[in-house]
Parts: structure tokens; sequence; C-alpha cells
């Protein structure tokens, strides 16, 4: 097929920012979702817990 | 972690993580947390609903198509009726144009058969054409080709369409197309772009003669076939070979969770342009390559509490230590 | 052991099914279980949050889902309050798919298959790939040049892997019926079999515990317990 156009009036196009490195390409929204999610679990294992209070299980 | 043998006694670690738990607890409302934990989301999502809504790209229509690109949907139109379209050479389940696609020996796409027919030269552009009132023009050309035979349509259809994309000619342009017997062919292609244009191909496409319609294959088929669609696709990144997969329209977050299937779109081996070898077999049969590889990993980490090695990861990345060290350095009362 | 034998009734009576299961029941999710006021003392842990955290995710899905089902999949395109609605049902599916990855995450690094619960693990995977499904006809579902685009594409792995005669990615009708009807109902089944699978196994408890309450038993004792 010859070459075409890109950017034509009638097709929508306002992509986010895409960032790349060789062949790793990954839009800013999607590379915030992965870095939170990622985020999440390290404060999630680092995090302290509240003491709870003893239930009545053998302290053994 | 080793599976048990069956004539081994369980260790004391086995005998712990199979019984009831008898050892130190805790109060824990679960269901207070699950309370919590709903309106902590509830107020998340409400507030990133107000600040970022969401995306919603308006779809490609016909009508678009014969204005923005009219030569592009005119040569597609003739694809259709010469038979070489993508849509013309898929194979089931649409129709029996192509083989479709293969692993080796394996052929689910042809062992499926076809459920959806589809004659794209008949349901993309002649049918839709016939439903309604043609310019003088148009009309005469659609007798002259339903009166012509199978063999006199295939002549006319395969001159202009090799005519029409000659690289070293007309090049795609219809207007330089060089003199030929192409019957009614150009007048019919021509017919379906003005037929685009006013935004009649968009409401018949689906269904012609019916009422009701859910259906949409017939449409998306055919302007897959061109390249409108696809300049939509590269210009918001969607392509497979730009991470589509997980990408979104807009500023917006895509499926990140797809990032294990979209990673196997980006090797070379699947997107290349040799004509023979393993590379072309590859690229060819991307689609059904790349779902096996899938597959296989996804049965993995299904089966994962029974496959050595991969079961062993958390003993070897100790991550556990750090969620259970409080429990680890606890003394006795 | 309450007997198989049901009040005037012959004591060589077989047991009814209905009997069977509820002793079953009783045996294995006793309101004990399935309501408990305790966990044992080693759930401290954030990362325990994460389950509960993507349930809720999956709560507020389908609550948007469903007022986006009701007014049909063309009505945010055009109405504000629709459009906040499908705002809410994105960003929902956003926070699911990252709290259930981290949820992942965590019961991976946890070996949480532990104890006969392989089960436990196999169904929260299958709720991982329904999940896709669900989001895949979602997104299919969207009336718009995403789900013109997907569809488009998604066919063609569908139709190589030799399923897509049946599910036609296409087929509005079929699309949006699988989202808003079929799949959701799937998926309500495999969460709730989860979460009791999780009632009735217990929290899985952690790698080394023996080994760790011999050590604190002997540091208590002041010498070594053998194990």
């Amino acid at each position: 097929m010859r070459p075409l156009m890109l950017l034509v009036m009638a097709i929508p196009s306002d992509p986010a920012t895409y960032l790349s490195w060789g062949w790793l390409s990954v839009s800013v929204p999607n590379l915030i979702a992965i870095l939170v999610t990622i985020s999440l679990f390290a404060l999630a294992v680092l995090l302290p817990f509240p003491k709870g209070r003893h239930g009545s299980g053998d302290d053994r | 972690m080793a599976a048990t043998a069956a004539h081994r006694a369980p260790t004391r670690q086995e005998l712990l993580e199979r019984e009831a738990w008898h050892g130190p607890t805790r109060r824990y409302d679960i269901i207070k947390e699950g309370v919590i934990a709903t309106l902590v989301v509830a107020v998340l999502t409400i507030l990133l609903a107000a600040v970022f809504s969401s995306p919603d790209d308006p779809p490609l229509t016909f009508q678009g198509w014969a204005t923005d690109m009219p030569d592009d949907l005119y040569t597609t139109a003739v694809a259709e009726l010469a038979g070489t379209s993508e849509s013309a050479t898929y194979g089931p389940p649409y129709n029996d144009g192509g083989q479709g696609q293969a692993l080796g020996p394996i052929t689910p796409q042809i062992w499926m058969g076809v459920h959806e027919r589809i004659d794209p030269a008949y349901d993309f552009v002649i049918g839709p054409l016939q439903t309604q009132q043609q310019p003088a023009d148009v009309a005469a050309a659609l007798t002259q080709w339903t009166s012509a035979t199978a063999d006199q349509q295939s002549a006319w259809t395969s001159a202009y369409d090799t005519a029409l994309n000659d690289p070293a000619g007309a090049n795609g342009d219809p207007a330089n197309v060089p003199a030929g017997d192409y019957g009614p062919v150009p007048t019919l292609a021509t017919g379906l772009v003005a037929m685009g244009a006013s935004g009649a191909l968009d409401g018949v496409l689906a269904a012609p003669g019916q009422f009701y319609n859910t259906d949409n294959t017939k449409q998306i088929l055919f302007m897959g076939d061109g390249g409108y669609l696809d300049a939509a696709g590269t210009a918001n990144h969607l392509q497979g070979n730009q991470w589509g997969m997980m990408n979104e329209t807009g500023n917006y977050p895509g499926q990140q969770w797809l990032a294990p299937a979209s990673v196997w779109y980006q090797l070379p081996i699947f997107n290349s342009d040799a004509e023979s070898g393993l590379a072309a077999t590859l690229t060819a049969n991307g689609d059904i390559y790349i779902m096996s590889i899938v597959g296989i990993i996804t049965l993995a980490m299904i089966l994962l509490p029974f496959i050595p090695g991969l079961r062993g990861i958390p003993r070897l990345i100790p991550i556990h230590k750090l969620i259970w060290r409080d429990y680890y350095n606890r003394k006795t009362s | 052991m309450s007997a198989d034998v049901v009040p005037g009734t012959p004591a060589d009576a077989p047991a009814s099914w209905i009997g069977r299961l509820r002793r079953l029941l009783e045996r294995e999710l006793p309101y004990e279980k399935l309501l408990p006021e305790e966990q044992p003392a080693y759930v401290a842990s954030w990362i325990y949050v994460f389950g509960v955290l993507t349930l809720a995710a999956l709560a507020m899905i389908i609550l948007s889902g469903c007022f986006l089902a009701f007014n049909g999949p063309a009505w945010y395109h055009d109405s504000q309050t629709g459009r906040f609605v499908n705002s809410l049902h994105f960003w929902s599916v956003q926070l699911f798919f990252m709290f259930m990855l981290v949820h992942l995450a965590g019961k991976f690094f946890m070996a949480a298959w532990r104890g006969h619960r392989a089960l436990t693990w196999i169904v929260g995977m299958l709720a991982l790939v329904i999940s896709i499904g669900a989001g895949l006809t979602g997104y299919l579902l969207q009336t718009n040049l995403d789900s013109q685009w997907i569809s488009f594409e998604a066919k063609d792995g569908l139709n190589a892997v030799g399923v897509g005669a049946w599910f036609s990615v296409t087929n509005l009708g079929q699309v949006m019926l699988l989202h808003s009807f079929l799949i959701p109902a799937v998926m309500a089944l495999i969460v709730l079999v989860h979460i009791l699978l999780v009632r009735i196994r217990g929290v899985v408890p952690p790698l080394d515990a023996a080994k760790a309450d011999a050590a604190a038993a002997s540091k208590a004792t002041g010498h070594q317990d053998v194990a």
C-alpha cells in the first residue's frame, strides 16, 4: 500500500506522551500506574502494621 | 515446601500448615476492614473520576473515510471486488478465501470452519450499492456487473486491481490508471465512495434490508481492510508493535496487566519483512504463536503450586521474611 | 460426633443428601470460621488488606456497571452524568487490577498455596483470567474508536486459536451480554468460592513458622528444643 498521511482531520488523535528506550515504549499514564502498583507492594510489605489486641489463641 | 512423599510422616511445618491454627491470635474484624476498604475505594474512585474523567474518542465512520481518504476507500473497494483484500483472503470463520494461521500442523482456524459467511465483493460493495437508487452510470455499472459471468467479473477486477496498485504506474491513484478493459469496476468504486461520503454506507452495511442489527462484523472487516482505521491505530499508539495491546486513547492509563502478552508483539521475529524462512512464518502466524506462548505461561501460573522450581521462588526471594517479621521476632510470653 | 440419625427414623436409615451437606458445612465452615473475630497472630501486615481492597474495587465496578447497563452503551457519550459514571467504572477497573496484582504478588511470595491451599490459588488465578475476559468485553462495549480498534485486532487472536467462530468480538450484541451478564455471573461465583476457601482453610501460616516457634520456645526455656 502506498504511504498514507497519518494526521487526517476526522481521526481522533490526542495520544498520551510516550517514553521510549529501544524496543521499550510506555505511555506516561501507564508508567505511573505501574510505578504506583510496585510502590503499593513495597509499602505494604515494609510499613509497620498496628499491633493488635491478643486474641484467645494459645501463646506458644 | 517439598511435596509429601506418601511414605514419610509430615513435618511439624506441614502439620502447622494443614491444620486449623491453634497458636497465638489477635483480634481482627474483617467486616470492619471490608467496610473501610469499600469507603476508601469509593472515595478514591470518585476523586479519580471527577478529576480525570475517562477516554472516549469518537468512532470512525465510513463517511469520514470517504471524506478524508477517498482514494484509500476507492482502492479498498476495488480490492474487495477483486478478492485480494485481507477480508477476502482471511479464511474461517468468514470465508474460504484463505488458510488462516497455523502452528505447524495445528490449524484451529481451519478446524473451526466458516460460521459467519462474508463475501466481501457482495457484502461490502455490490449489496450496499443495490440498496438505494444510484446515479445512472452507477446503476448501469451494477447491471453490467450482475449480468456478467464470474470469470468476466474476475478478469475485470484483477486487471483493474493490478493496474491501480502498480507501484511503477498508478500507485493507488485512480486518476493515473492507464486505459484498459476494466468493465464497470471503476464506476462501481466511484459510486461506493460517493455513497460513503453521503453517510448512507454507515447505516446500510451491517444488515441491509433489516430493521435490527447488533453485529458489526461486516463494518469492522471492511474498514480494517483499508488505511483509515490503520492510520487511527498508528496515530494512537495502538498497533501491536507499538505495545498497543496495553495502550489507551488519550492521556489515560491502558491495560498495563496485558504487558506479558503485549511484549511478544514487539519482538523482531514477529515483525519481519522476510519473504521466506522462520521469521516469515512466525510473522505471518504471529497471533497463534503468541497466544500459545501466553496460554502456556497462564497455565504455568495457574498450576504453580505443582511446579517444582517455580514454586520454590518465594524461598529464593525471601520477601516473606519482611511480611512476617513481627511473628518471627516475637518472644513467647 | 452427631450421628447420621435423624430423629424419628430407624437408626440404619441412609443419610440424606441435605443432611450430609449440612454436616459438611457444620464441620468445614461453622459460623466461627465464616465470621471470625480473630485471626492468627501472623496476620499482621498491610499486604493482607489487598484481597479486600480488590473486592471493594470489584464492588465499585459492579455498582457503576449497573448504572451503565441500565442506561445502555451509548448513554455515556452524550450525557455528563453518563460520562461521570463511565469514569467511575474506568477508574475502579484500574484500581481493581492494581490491587489484584499486589494481592497476587503478596500471595506468591508468601507461597500461600501451602497446606492444601492449592485450590485457593487456582481459583484466584481463574478469577484473574476471567477478569481479563471481562476487561476485554468491556473495552469492546465502549462503542467508540478504541472498541473499533480492539475488535479489529482481537478477532485475529481469537480466530487464530479457533474460538473466533463462537466468540465474535465484532458482534456487539454478544459482547454486551457476555460483559454485562454472563461473565459477571461466573466471576461472582469464582470470587465467592475463593473467599469461602480462604475462610475454610484459614490464612496460611508463615514459611518456617515451626522453626520460628521452636526458636522462640528455646529462647524462653534457655535450651535447644529439638523440633
